[in-house]
Protein backbone atom coordinates (compact mmCIF):
# COMPACT_ATOMS: atom_id res chain seq x y z
CA UNK A 1 0.00 0.00 0.00
CA UNK A 2 1.02 3.05 -0.77
CA UNK A 3 1.65 6.46 1.37
CA UNK A 4 -1.49 8.81 0.98
CA UNK A 5 0.56 12.26 1.04
CA UNK A 6 -0.83 14.73 3.28
CA UNK A 7 -2.02 16.48 -0.34
CA UNK A 8 -4.14 13.85 -1.43
CA UNK A 9 -5.98 14.73 2.14
CA UNK A 10 -6.50 18.35 1.27
CA UNK A 11 -7.37 17.73 -1.97
CA UNK A 12 -10.54 15.52 -0.92
CA UNK A 13 -11.29 17.87 1.93
CA UNK A 14 -11.61 20.60 -0.37
CA UNK A 15 -13.87 18.28 -2.52
CA UNK A 16 -16.28 17.89 -0.07
CA UNK A 17 -17.61 20.34 2.98
CA UNK A 18 -17.03 19.18 6.40
CA UNK A 19 -19.89 17.30 7.70
CA UNK A 20 -21.91 18.63 4.86
CA UNK A 21 -24.74 16.33 4.16
CA UNK A 22 -23.38 15.86 0.40
CA UNK A 23 -20.26 14.66 1.78
CA UNK A 24 -19.42 11.12 1.40
CA UNK A 25 -20.39 8.62 4.45
CA UNK A 26 -17.25 7.46 5.51
CA UNK A 27 -18.92 4.87 7.76
CA UNK A 28 -22.43 4.05 7.54
CA UNK A 29 -23.99 1.76 9.40
CA UNK A 30 -28.10 0.43 10.25
CA UNK A 31 -29.18 -1.75 12.72
CA UNK A 32 -26.29 -3.11 14.09
CA UNK A 33 -26.31 -4.87 16.66
CA UNK A 34 -23.60 -7.35 19.44
CA UNK A 35 -24.98 -9.92 22.02
CA UNK A 36 -22.32 -11.00 24.01
CA UNK A 37 -23.37 -14.33 25.82
CA UNK A 38 -21.68 -15.04 29.22
CA UNK A 39 -22.71 -17.06 32.42
CA UNK A 40 -24.59 -15.13 33.64
CA UNK A 41 -26.66 -15.23 30.10
CA UNK A 42 -26.78 -12.90 27.33
CA UNK A 43 -26.15 -8.93 27.27
CA UNK A 44 -27.10 -7.11 24.44
CA UNK A 45 -24.13 -4.42 24.23
CA UNK A 46 -25.31 -2.78 21.08
CA UNK A 47 -28.89 -2.37 19.87
CA UNK A 48 -29.87 -1.65 16.41
CA UNK A 49 -27.02 1.65 16.11
CA UNK A 50 -27.58 3.57 12.92
CA UNK A 51 -25.08 6.07 12.67
CA UNK A 52 -23.64 8.11 9.28
CA UNK A 53 -20.41 9.43 9.54
CA UNK A 54 -19.49 12.24 6.91
CA UNK A 55 -15.99 12.41 5.58
CA UNK A 56 -14.17 15.68 6.96
CA UNK A 57 -16.26 15.60 10.05
CA UNK A 58 -15.11 15.10 13.66
CA UNK A 59 -17.64 12.76 14.62
CA UNK A 60 -18.45 12.06 18.59
CA UNK A 61 -19.90 9.14 20.17
CA UNK A 62 -21.12 10.20 24.00
CA UNK A 63 -22.70 8.35 26.55
CA UNK A 64 -21.75 6.54 29.73
CA UNK A 65 -19.66 4.13 30.82
CA UNK A 66 -21.43 0.70 29.59
CA UNK A 67 -23.75 2.31 27.02
CA UNK A 68 -21.63 0.66 23.76
CA UNK A 69 -19.09 3.06 22.77
CA UNK A 70 -16.16 0.97 22.77
CA UNK A 71 -18.20 -2.24 21.70
CA UNK A 72 -19.52 -0.51 18.68
CA UNK A 73 -16.12 1.22 17.71
CA UNK A 74 -14.32 -2.37 17.71
CA UNK A 75 -17.05 -3.87 15.36
CA UNK A 76 -16.27 -0.68 13.30
CA UNK A 77 -12.43 -1.42 13.47
CA UNK A 78 -12.66 -4.98 12.55
CA UNK A 79 -11.79 -6.35 16.26
CA UNK A 80 -15.31 -8.02 16.86
CA UNK A 81 -17.84 -9.41 14.46
CA UNK A 82 -21.53 -7.78 14.63
CA UNK A 83 -24.28 -10.46 15.92
CA UNK A 84 -26.06 -8.38 13.40
CA UNK A 85 -27.11 -5.63 11.23
CA UNK A 86 -24.77 -4.15 8.32
CA UNK A 87 -21.73 -1.77 8.00
CA UNK A 88 -19.70 -0.26 5.91
CA UNK A 89 -16.30 1.81 6.64
CA UNK A 90 -15.05 3.91 3.47
CA UNK A 91 -17.22 2.09 1.27
CA UNK A 92 -16.12 -1.24 2.01
CA UNK A 93 -18.81 -3.85 3.32
CA UNK A 94 -17.36 -4.27 6.64
CA UNK A 95 -18.20 -8.61 7.12
CA UNK A 96 -16.59 -9.15 3.80
CA UNK A 97 -13.61 -7.14 3.31
CA UNK A 98 -12.02 -6.08 6.36
CA UNK A 99 -8.72 -6.19 5.32
CA UNK A 100 -9.24 -3.76 2.64
CA UNK A 101 -11.24 -1.49 5.71
CA UNK A 102 -8.03 -2.25 7.90
CA UNK A 103 -5.80 -0.39 5.16
CA UNK A 104 -7.67 2.89 5.16
CA UNK A 105 -7.99 3.00 8.78
CA UNK A 106 -6.19 3.86 12.11
CA UNK A 107 -7.21 3.35 15.68
CA UNK A 108 -6.65 4.60 18.96
CA UNK A 109 -8.02 2.44 21.68
CA UNK A 110 -8.48 3.32 25.39
CA UNK A 111 -5.25 1.57 26.62
CA UNK A 112 -3.54 2.42 23.43
CA UNK A 113 -0.94 -0.38 22.22
CA UNK A 114 2.44 0.72 22.53
CA UNK A 115 5.21 -1.98 23.57
CA UNK A 116 5.90 -0.80 27.08
CA UNK A 117 9.52 -2.34 26.28
CA UNK A 118 10.07 -1.01 23.11
CA UNK A 119 10.50 3.24 22.59
CA UNK A 120 8.34 5.22 21.45
CA UNK A 121 10.38 5.06 18.27
CA UNK A 122 10.90 1.61 17.66
CA UNK A 123 7.18 1.63 18.35
CA UNK A 124 6.41 3.96 15.66
CA UNK A 125 8.50 2.45 13.25
CA UNK A 126 7.20 -1.25 13.44
CA UNK A 127 3.54 0.89 13.16
CA UNK A 128 4.65 2.35 9.71
CA UNK A 129 6.21 -0.89 8.21
CA UNK A 130 3.53 -3.07 9.26
CA UNK A 131 1.62 -0.64 6.48
CA UNK A 132 3.97 -1.49 4.04
CA UNK A 133 6.51 1.47 4.41
CA UNK A 134 9.87 1.13 3.61
CA UNK A 135 12.40 1.29 6.16
CA UNK A 136 13.35 5.01 5.20
CA UNK A 137 9.43 6.31 4.63
CA UNK A 138 8.75 5.07 8.18
CA UNK A 139 11.74 6.70 9.87
CA UNK A 140 11.17 9.90 8.04
CA UNK A 141 7.75 9.95 8.73
CA UNK A 142 8.25 8.87 12.88
CA UNK A 143 10.62 11.79 12.87
CA UNK A 144 8.06 13.64 11.13
CA UNK A 145 5.38 12.64 14.42
CA UNK A 146 7.87 13.30 16.93
CA UNK A 147 8.16 16.52 16.18
CA UNK A 148 4.91 17.76 15.34
CA UNK A 149 3.73 16.08 18.81
CA UNK A 150 6.49 16.90 20.58
CA UNK A 151 8.15 14.00 21.37
CA UNK A 152 11.67 15.04 20.82
CA UNK A 153 12.39 14.91 25.00
CA UNK A 154 11.33 11.50 24.85
CA UNK A 155 10.82 9.42 21.97
CA UNK A 156 13.77 6.86 22.41
CA UNK A 157 13.22 6.23 25.91
CA UNK A 158 11.13 3.27 27.09
CA UNK A 159 7.79 3.66 26.73
CA UNK A 160 6.55 2.05 30.11
CA UNK A 161 8.63 5.66 31.30
CA UNK A 162 6.09 7.48 29.83
CA UNK A 163 3.45 9.81 31.82
CA UNK A 164 -0.08 9.45 30.68
CA UNK A 165 -0.14 12.55 28.66
CA UNK A 166 3.19 11.49 26.60
CA UNK A 167 2.14 8.00 26.04
CA UNK A 168 -0.99 9.34 24.68
CA UNK A 169 0.76 11.30 22.50
CA UNK A 170 2.23 8.43 21.10
CA UNK A 171 -0.67 6.49 20.62
CA UNK A 172 -2.04 9.37 18.66
CA UNK A 173 1.21 9.19 16.45
CA UNK A 174 0.74 5.30 15.96
CA UNK A 175 -2.74 5.82 14.89
CA UNK A 176 -1.78 8.37 11.99
CA UNK A 177 1.32 6.78 11.40
CA UNK A 178 -0.09 5.43 7.90
CA UNK A 179 -1.73 8.88 6.99
CA UNK A 180 -5.57 6.73 7.48
CA UNK A 181 -8.03 8.59 5.28
CA UNK A 182 -10.47 7.66 9.22
CA UNK A 183 -9.34 7.90 12.71
CA UNK A 184 -11.11 6.07 15.55
CA UNK A 185 -10.09 7.47 19.10
CA UNK A 186 -11.61 5.42 21.90
CA UNK A 187 -11.56 7.88 25.30
CA UNK A 188 -8.95 9.58 23.54
CA UNK A 189 -8.36 11.81 26.99
CA UNK A 190 -9.73 9.56 29.81
CA UNK A 191 -7.62 9.97 32.48
CA UNK A 192 -5.56 12.36 31.55
CA UNK A 193 -4.53 15.80 33.26
CA UNK A 194 -6.10 19.17 31.88
CA UNK A 195 -3.03 19.96 29.77
CA UNK A 196 -2.51 16.67 28.35
CA UNK A 197 -6.40 16.92 27.34
CA UNK A 198 -6.24 20.88 25.76
CA UNK A 199 -3.05 18.81 23.73
CA UNK A 200 -4.46 16.00 22.67
CA UNK A 201 -7.75 18.19 21.30
CA UNK A 202 -5.41 20.88 19.75
CA UNK A 203 -4.00 18.04 17.76
CA UNK A 204 -7.46 16.35 17.40
CA UNK A 205 -8.42 19.96 15.79
CA UNK A 206 -4.83 20.04 13.46
CA UNK A 207 -6.20 16.26 11.72
CA UNK A 208 -9.70 17.75 11.08
CA UNK A 209 -8.00 20.74 9.35
CA UNK A 210 -5.76 18.66 7.51
CA UNK A 211 -9.13 16.56 6.11
CA UNK A 212 -9.05 13.83 8.59
CA UNK A 213 -12.36 11.95 9.41
CA UNK A 214 -12.49 11.26 12.95
CA UNK A 215 -14.37 9.15 15.12
CA UNK A 216 -14.33 9.40 18.93
CA UNK A 217 -15.93 8.07 21.75
CA UNK A 218 -16.39 9.53 24.87
CA UNK A 219 -17.98 9.86 28.10
CA UNK A 220 -16.93 13.95 28.87
CA UNK A 221 -19.17 16.46 27.89
CA UNK A 222 -16.74 19.15 26.96
CA UNK A 223 -15.01 17.06 24.98
CA UNK A 224 -18.15 16.12 23.13
CA UNK A 225 -19.43 20.13 22.47
CA UNK A 226 -15.78 21.43 22.30
CA UNK A 227 -14.67 19.55 20.03
CA UNK A 228 -17.32 17.21 17.84
CA UNK A 229 -19.03 18.51 14.81
CA UNK A 230 -21.84 16.31 15.57
CA UNK A 231 -22.45 13.68 17.91
CA UNK A 232 -24.70 10.83 18.32
CA UNK A 233 -25.87 10.16 22.29
CA UNK A 234 -25.72 6.38 23.35
CA UNK A 235 -27.39 4.91 26.47
CA UNK A 236 -27.93 0.98 26.98
CA UNK A 237 -26.56 0.12 23.33
CA UNK A 238 -29.05 2.42 21.69
CA UNK A 239 -28.45 5.86 20.01
CA UNK A 240 -31.01 8.49 21.94
CA UNK A 241 -30.14 11.48 20.26
CA UNK A 242 -28.08 12.87 16.50
CA UNK A 243 -26.78 16.23 15.55
CA UNK A 244 -24.55 18.75 15.74
CA UNK A 245 -23.59 19.87 19.68
CA UNK A 246 -25.92 23.30 19.09
CA UNK A 247 -28.80 21.55 17.80
CA UNK A 248 -29.66 18.99 20.08
CA UNK A 249 -28.58 21.59 23.11
CA UNK A 250 -31.12 24.08 21.23
CA UNK A 251 -34.05 21.82 20.81
CA UNK A 252 -33.92 20.27 23.86
CA UNK A 253 -33.32 22.31 26.87
CA UNK A 254 -33.17 26.20 25.14
CA UNK A 255 -31.31 29.14 27.33
CA UNK A 256 -32.54 30.63 30.15
CA UNK A 257 -31.53 34.53 30.44
CA UNK A 258 -32.47 35.56 33.98
CA UNK A 259 -33.43 39.00 34.49
CA UNK A 260 -33.12 40.52 38.39
CA UNK A 261 -35.67 43.43 38.62
CA UNK A 262 -36.71 46.13 41.05
CA UNK A 263 -39.44 44.69 43.05
CA UNK A 264 -40.62 47.47 44.52
CA UNK A 265 -42.54 48.75 41.14
CA UNK A 266 -44.26 46.34 38.86
CA UNK A 267 -41.49 45.16 36.52
CA UNK A 268 -42.00 42.08 36.47
CA UNK A 269 -45.59 42.46 35.13
CA UNK A 270 -44.34 44.92 32.88
CA UNK A 271 -41.52 42.75 31.74
CA UNK A 272 -43.91 39.44 31.31
CA UNK A 273 -46.44 41.27 29.26
CA UNK A 274 -43.58 42.63 26.82
CA UNK A 275 -41.97 39.65 26.67
CA UNK A 276 -45.10 36.77 26.39
CA UNK A 277 -45.72 37.91 22.84
CA UNK A 278 -41.84 37.48 21.09
CA UNK A 279 -41.56 34.72 19.40
CA UNK A 280 -38.24 33.21 20.69
CA UNK A 281 -39.66 32.96 24.05
CA UNK A 282 -41.03 30.00 25.05
CA UNK A 283 -41.77 30.60 28.82
CA UNK A 284 -41.45 33.17 31.31
CA UNK A 285 -40.86 32.03 35.16
CA UNK A 286 -41.10 35.24 37.82
CA UNK A 287 -38.63 34.41 40.74
CA UNK A 288 -37.50 35.73 43.81
CA UNK A 289 -35.95 38.57 42.23
CA UNK A 290 -36.78 39.28 38.85
CA UNK A 291 -38.01 36.75 35.89
CA UNK A 292 -36.60 34.18 34.13
CA UNK A 293 -37.18 33.99 30.03
CA UNK A 294 -36.56 30.59 28.63
CA UNK A 295 -35.55 31.11 25.14
CA UNK A 296 -34.07 29.73 21.68
CA UNK A 297 -30.66 31.32 20.66
CA UNK A 298 -30.22 33.04 24.03
CA UNK A 299 -26.83 34.95 23.00
CA UNK A 300 -28.53 36.48 19.96
CA UNK A 301 -31.83 37.59 21.57
CA UNK A 302 -30.49 39.26 24.71
CA UNK A 303 -29.52 42.11 23.28
CA UNK A 304 -33.40 43.17 22.00
CA UNK A 305 -34.41 41.84 25.15
CA UNK A 306 -32.47 44.31 27.00
CA UNK A 307 -33.25 47.12 24.14
CA UNK A 308 -37.54 46.22 25.03
CA UNK A 309 -37.03 46.55 28.33
CA UNK A 310 -35.00 49.13 28.56
CA UNK A 311 -37.19 51.38 26.09
CA UNK A 312 -39.91 51.26 28.42
CA UNK A 313 -37.83 52.31 31.21
CA UNK A 314 -37.59 48.58 33.19
CA UNK A 315 -34.96 48.78 35.57
CA UNK A 316 -32.73 45.92 35.12
CA UNK A 317 -30.22 45.52 38.17
CA UNK A 318 -28.76 42.11 37.03
CA UNK A 319 -28.92 39.56 33.67
CA UNK A 320 -27.69 36.15 33.36
CA UNK A 321 -27.47 33.81 30.41
CA UNK A 322 -27.48 30.40 31.34
CA UNK A 323 -26.83 28.10 28.29
CA UNK A 324 -27.81 24.36 27.93
CA UNK A 325 -25.49 21.33 29.05
CA UNK A 326 -25.56 18.37 26.83
CA UNK A 327 -26.22 17.11 30.37
CA UNK A 328 -29.46 18.55 29.61
CA UNK A 329 -29.66 16.81 26.70
CA UNK A 330 -29.13 13.76 28.50
CA UNK A 331 -31.53 13.78 31.22
CA UNK A 332 -34.20 14.85 29.14
CA UNK A 333 -34.06 11.91 26.65
CA UNK A 334 -32.93 8.91 29.24
CA UNK A 335 -34.26 10.60 32.21
CA UNK A 336 -30.91 10.42 33.72
CA UNK A 337 -27.95 12.48 34.37
CA UNK A 338 -24.86 11.56 32.74
CA UNK A 339 -22.67 13.34 35.56
CA UNK A 340 -24.26 10.79 37.91
CA UNK A 341 -23.98 7.56 35.25
CA UNK A 342 -20.58 8.42 35.43
CA UNK A 343 -19.71 8.88 39.05
CA UNK A 344 -17.80 12.03 38.56
CA UNK A 345 -17.51 12.75 34.57
CA UNK B 1 4.39 -15.37 1.36
CA UNK B 2 6.88 -12.17 1.14
CA UNK B 3 4.64 -10.45 3.31
CA UNK B 4 4.54 -13.52 5.82
CA UNK B 5 8.00 -13.35 6.01
CA UNK B 6 8.42 -9.44 6.32
CA UNK B 7 6.44 -8.87 8.94
CA UNK B 8 7.60 -12.29 10.99
CA UNK B 9 11.23 -10.81 10.37
CA UNK B 10 8.89 -7.49 11.52
CA UNK B 11 7.43 -8.62 14.73
CA UNK B 12 11.14 -10.60 15.45
CA UNK B 13 12.91 -7.41 15.72
CA UNK B 14 9.81 -6.11 18.19
CA UNK B 15 9.46 -8.99 20.39
CA UNK B 16 13.98 -9.61 20.76
CA UNK B 17 13.33 -5.90 21.53
CA UNK B 18 11.27 -6.68 24.36
CA UNK B 19 12.86 -10.25 25.93
CA UNK B 20 16.68 -8.80 25.44
CA UNK B 21 15.71 -6.04 27.85
CA UNK B 22 13.94 -8.93 30.46
CA UNK B 23 17.19 -11.14 30.05
CA UNK B 24 16.37 -12.84 33.92
CA UNK B 25 13.82 -15.07 32.22
CA UNK B 26 16.66 -16.77 30.46
CA UNK B 27 18.50 -17.49 33.40
CA UNK B 28 15.56 -18.69 35.03
CA UNK B 29 14.65 -20.96 32.11
CA UNK B 30 18.29 -22.48 32.37
CA UNK B 31 18.24 -22.98 36.29
CA UNK B 32 16.12 -25.98 36.24
CA UNK B 33 17.79 -28.49 34.42
CA UNK B 34 21.01 -27.27 35.75
CA UNK B 35 19.88 -28.22 39.10
CA UNK B 36 18.22 -31.54 37.76
CA UNK B 37 21.83 -31.95 36.15
CA UNK B 38 24.48 -31.10 39.16
CA UNK B 39 21.90 -32.67 41.51
CA UNK B 40 20.09 -35.26 40.66
CA UNK B 41 21.81 -36.97 37.31
CA UNK B 42 24.79 -38.16 40.02
CA UNK B 43 22.31 -40.18 41.66
CA UNK B 44 21.95 -42.32 38.65
CA UNK B 45 25.47 -43.74 38.33
CA UNK B 46 24.39 -46.22 40.55
CA UNK B 47 22.01 -47.53 38.81
CA UNK B 48 23.50 -48.40 35.82
CA UNK B 49 23.94 -51.83 36.90
CA UNK B 50 20.49 -52.40 37.46
CA UNK B 51 18.59 -54.78 35.58
CA UNK B 52 16.38 -52.61 33.41
CA UNK B 53 18.83 -49.61 32.96
CA UNK B 54 19.07 -48.77 29.10
CA UNK B 55 22.87 -49.32 27.79
CA UNK B 56 24.72 -45.99 27.90
CA UNK B 57 26.50 -43.80 30.54
CA UNK B 58 23.99 -42.18 33.13
CA UNK B 59 24.92 -38.56 31.68
CA UNK B 60 24.23 -40.55 28.21
CA UNK B 61 20.50 -41.64 29.57
CA UNK B 62 19.72 -38.58 31.24
CA UNK B 63 20.89 -35.40 29.31
CA UNK B 64 18.65 -35.88 26.43
CA UNK B 65 15.59 -36.91 28.32
CA UNK B 66 16.41 -33.23 30.27
CA UNK B 67 16.92 -31.49 27.26
CA UNK B 68 13.08 -32.62 26.23
CA UNK B 69 12.07 -31.49 29.62
CA UNK B 70 13.32 -27.76 29.01
CA UNK B 71 11.60 -27.94 25.25
CA UNK B 72 8.18 -28.78 27.19
CA UNK B 73 8.54 -26.97 30.51
CA UNK B 74 10.89 -24.21 29.33
CA UNK B 75 8.76 -23.50 26.00
CA UNK B 76 5.12 -24.46 28.20
CA UNK B 77 6.00 -20.70 29.34
CA UNK B 78 6.38 -19.28 26.52
CA UNK B 79 3.24 -17.31 26.56
CA UNK B 80 3.61 -14.87 29.13
CA UNK B 81 4.81 -12.81 26.78
CA UNK B 82 1.75 -13.09 24.83
CA UNK B 83 0.18 -12.06 27.80
CA UNK B 84 1.69 -9.55 28.75
CA UNK B 85 1.31 -7.95 24.91
CA UNK B 86 -2.48 -8.55 25.15
CA UNK B 87 -2.90 -6.46 28.31
CA UNK B 88 -0.71 -3.60 26.64
CA UNK B 89 -3.02 -3.54 24.29
CA UNK B 90 -0.04 -4.20 21.34
CA UNK B 91 -2.01 -7.51 19.99
CA UNK B 92 -5.44 -5.31 19.50
CA UNK B 93 -3.66 -2.67 18.03
CA UNK B 94 -1.61 -5.15 15.63
CA UNK B 95 -5.06 -6.62 14.97
CA UNK B 96 -5.99 -3.34 13.55
CA UNK B 97 -3.20 -3.25 11.09
CA UNK B 98 -2.81 -5.08 7.80
CA UNK B 99 -0.20 -7.59 10.04
CA UNK B 100 0.05 -11.12 8.73
CA UNK B 101 -1.61 -12.92 11.69
CA UNK B 102 0.91 -16.07 11.15
CA UNK B 103 3.59 -13.48 11.53
CA UNK B 104 2.53 -12.50 14.54
CA UNK B 105 2.75 -16.28 15.90
CA UNK B 106 6.29 -16.65 13.79
CA UNK B 107 8.07 -13.60 15.52
CA UNK B 108 7.51 -14.92 18.89
CA UNK B 109 8.54 -18.34 18.04
CA UNK B 110 11.57 -16.74 16.60
CA UNK B 111 12.61 -15.17 19.93
CA UNK B 112 11.55 -18.34 21.84
CA UNK B 113 13.44 -20.54 19.47
CA UNK B 114 16.78 -18.29 19.63
CA UNK B 115 16.24 -18.36 23.36
CA UNK B 116 15.49 -22.13 23.70
CA UNK B 117 18.42 -23.22 21.35
CA UNK B 118 20.84 -20.92 23.38
CA UNK B 119 19.40 -22.75 26.29
CA UNK B 120 20.08 -26.20 25.04
CA UNK B 121 23.74 -25.24 24.22
CA UNK B 122 24.09 -24.13 27.66
CA UNK B 123 23.10 -27.47 28.89
CA UNK B 124 24.95 -29.34 26.20
CA UNK B 125 27.99 -27.79 27.51
CA UNK B 126 27.51 -28.22 31.26
CA UNK B 127 26.69 -31.75 30.24
CA UNK B 128 30.16 -32.65 28.41
CA UNK B 129 31.72 -31.46 31.24
CA UNK B 130 30.03 -34.00 33.62
CA UNK B 131 30.52 -36.77 30.97
CA UNK B 132 27.82 -36.57 28.23
CA UNK B 133 29.29 -38.40 25.14
CA UNK B 134 26.58 -37.85 22.26
CA UNK B 135 27.50 -39.00 18.63
CA UNK B 136 27.73 -35.65 16.81
CA UNK B 137 25.23 -36.50 14.04
CA UNK B 138 23.09 -37.62 16.74
CA UNK B 139 22.82 -34.62 18.49
CA UNK B 140 22.60 -32.65 15.59
CA UNK B 141 19.45 -34.50 14.44
CA UNK B 142 18.53 -34.45 18.05
CA UNK B 143 18.45 -30.21 18.20
CA UNK B 144 16.17 -30.61 15.11
CA UNK B 145 13.64 -32.50 17.09
CA UNK B 146 14.30 -30.63 20.46
CA UNK B 147 13.49 -27.12 18.39
CA UNK B 148 10.36 -28.53 16.85
CA UNK B 149 8.98 -29.81 19.91
CA UNK B 150 10.32 -26.65 21.63
CA UNK B 151 7.93 -24.48 19.22
CA UNK B 152 4.90 -27.13 19.22
CA UNK B 153 5.18 -26.49 23.04
CA UNK B 154 5.57 -22.88 22.45
CA UNK B 155 2.63 -22.33 20.40
CA UNK B 156 0.16 -24.79 22.98
CA UNK B 157 1.23 -22.07 25.47
CA UNK B 158 0.80 -18.72 23.39
CA UNK B 159 -3.00 -20.69 22.76
CA UNK B 160 -3.53 -21.47 25.96
CA UNK B 161 -2.23 -18.09 27.43
CA UNK B 162 -4.48 -16.35 25.06
CA UNK B 163 -7.09 -17.78 26.16
CA UNK B 164 -6.84 -17.81 29.75
CA UNK B 165 -5.57 -14.18 29.71
CA UNK B 166 -4.07 -14.10 32.77
CA UNK B 167 -0.72 -15.36 34.26
CA UNK B 168 -1.47 -17.69 37.39
CA UNK B 169 -3.87 -19.26 34.79
CA UNK B 170 -1.26 -20.11 32.54
CA UNK B 171 1.01 -21.37 35.16
CA UNK B 172 -1.45 -23.55 36.79
CA UNK B 173 -2.70 -24.86 33.29
CA UNK B 174 0.58 -25.64 32.05
CA UNK B 175 1.88 -27.31 35.44
CA UNK B 176 -1.55 -29.17 35.04
CA UNK B 177 -1.50 -30.49 31.87
CA UNK B 178 2.03 -31.00 31.34
CA UNK B 179 3.20 -32.68 34.72
CA UNK B 180 1.83 -35.92 34.02
CA UNK B 181 3.44 -35.72 30.47
CA UNK B 182 6.62 -34.91 31.94
CA UNK B 183 6.26 -37.90 34.26
CA UNK B 184 5.08 -40.18 32.25
CA UNK B 185 7.70 -39.64 29.27
CA UNK B 186 10.89 -40.93 30.55
CA UNK B 187 12.81 -38.18 31.26
CA UNK B 188 12.97 -38.44 35.36
CA UNK B 189 13.79 -42.23 35.13
CA UNK B 190 14.14 -44.32 31.93
CA UNK B 191 10.65 -46.38 31.49
CA UNK B 192 11.66 -49.77 30.73
CA UNK B 193 12.33 -49.17 35.01
CA UNK B 194 8.20 -48.67 35.02
CA UNK B 195 5.36 -51.25 35.88
CA UNK B 196 3.84 -52.19 32.49
CA UNK B 197 0.51 -50.43 33.22
CA UNK B 198 2.41 -46.53 33.42
CA UNK B 199 4.11 -48.26 30.02
CA UNK B 200 0.86 -48.65 28.44
CA UNK B 201 -0.48 -45.61 29.25
CA UNK B 202 2.97 -43.54 28.39
CA UNK B 203 2.09 -45.00 24.78
CA UNK B 204 -0.51 -42.28 24.09
CA UNK B 205 2.39 -39.74 25.27
CA UNK B 206 3.41 -37.87 22.36
CA UNK B 207 6.44 -36.86 24.27
CA UNK B 208 7.20 -40.55 25.14
CA UNK B 209 8.52 -41.04 21.55
CA UNK B 210 10.59 -37.44 21.72
CA UNK B 211 12.08 -38.81 24.82
CA UNK B 212 13.03 -42.35 23.28
CA UNK B 213 14.20 -40.63 19.89
CA UNK B 214 16.24 -38.17 22.08
CA UNK B 215 18.29 -41.63 23.62
CA UNK B 216 18.16 -43.01 20.30
CA UNK B 217 19.78 -40.03 18.38
CA UNK B 218 22.50 -39.74 21.71
CA UNK B 219 23.50 -42.80 20.86
CA UNK B 220 23.62 -42.57 17.12
CA UNK B 221 21.15 -45.10 15.74
CA UNK B 222 19.34 -43.05 13.36
CA UNK B 223 16.82 -44.97 11.99
CA UNK B 224 15.26 -46.05 15.44
CA UNK B 225 11.73 -46.67 15.67
CA UNK B 226 11.53 -44.43 17.73
CA UNK B 227 13.12 -41.41 16.39
CA UNK B 228 10.70 -41.82 12.82
CA UNK B 229 7.58 -41.99 15.48
CA UNK B 230 8.90 -39.30 16.94
CA UNK B 231 9.43 -36.59 13.87
CA UNK B 232 6.19 -37.41 12.02
CA UNK B 233 4.07 -37.26 16.01
CA UNK B 234 5.87 -34.30 17.26
CA UNK B 235 6.01 -32.51 13.28
CA UNK B 236 2.14 -33.26 12.99
CA UNK B 237 1.40 -31.93 16.31
CA UNK B 238 3.66 -28.20 15.45
CA UNK B 239 1.09 -27.91 12.39
CA UNK B 240 -1.78 -28.45 14.50
CA UNK B 241 -0.73 -26.39 17.50
CA UNK B 242 0.86 -23.36 14.94
CA UNK B 243 -2.70 -23.67 13.52
CA UNK B 244 -4.65 -23.10 17.00
CA UNK B 245 -2.43 -20.73 18.25
CA UNK B 246 -2.85 -17.94 14.85
CA UNK B 247 -6.02 -18.72 15.32
CA UNK B 248 -6.44 -17.85 18.69
CA UNK B 249 -4.49 -14.07 17.74
CA UNK B 250 -7.03 -13.76 15.28
CA UNK B 251 -9.39 -12.75 17.59
CA UNK B 252 -7.48 -12.13 20.58
CA UNK B 253 -9.31 -9.52 23.21
CA UNK B 254 -8.40 -8.74 26.39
Amino acid sequence: MRVDTLSQLHTSADATNSGSPHATALIKTKGLVRTFKSRKGTVEAVRGVDLEVREGEIFGFLGPNGAGKTTTMRILTTLMPASGGTATVCGLDLRRDPAKVRRQIGYVSQVGGAEPMETGRENLLLQGRVYGMSAKEARQRATELVTRLDMDDFADRLVKTYSGGQKRRLDVALGIMHHPRLLFLDEPTTGLDPQSRARIWDEVRALHDQGMTIFLTTHYMDEADGLCNRLAIIDHGQIVSQGSPETLKQEIAGDIISLGLDMQSNAVEQATSLMRERPFVREIQPTADGVQLYVSQGETVLPEVMRTLDAQHIAIRSVMLARPTLDDVFLRRTGRSLRESNGNS
Amino acid sequence: MGKVLRDSWLMFKSQFNVSKRNPVWVFIGLFQPICYMLLFAPLLKSLVGVPGFPPGGAYNIFTPGLMVMMAIFGAGFAGFNIIGRLRSGFIERMRVTPVSRIAMIFGSLAVDGLLFMIQIALLLVVGLILGFRPRVGGMALLAVLLFITGMTMACFSYALALLVKDEGGLAASVNLLVLPLVLLSGIMLPLTLAPELLRNIAKFNPFTYAVDASRALVAGDFGADSVVKAFIIIGVLAILTIYWATRSIRQAAM
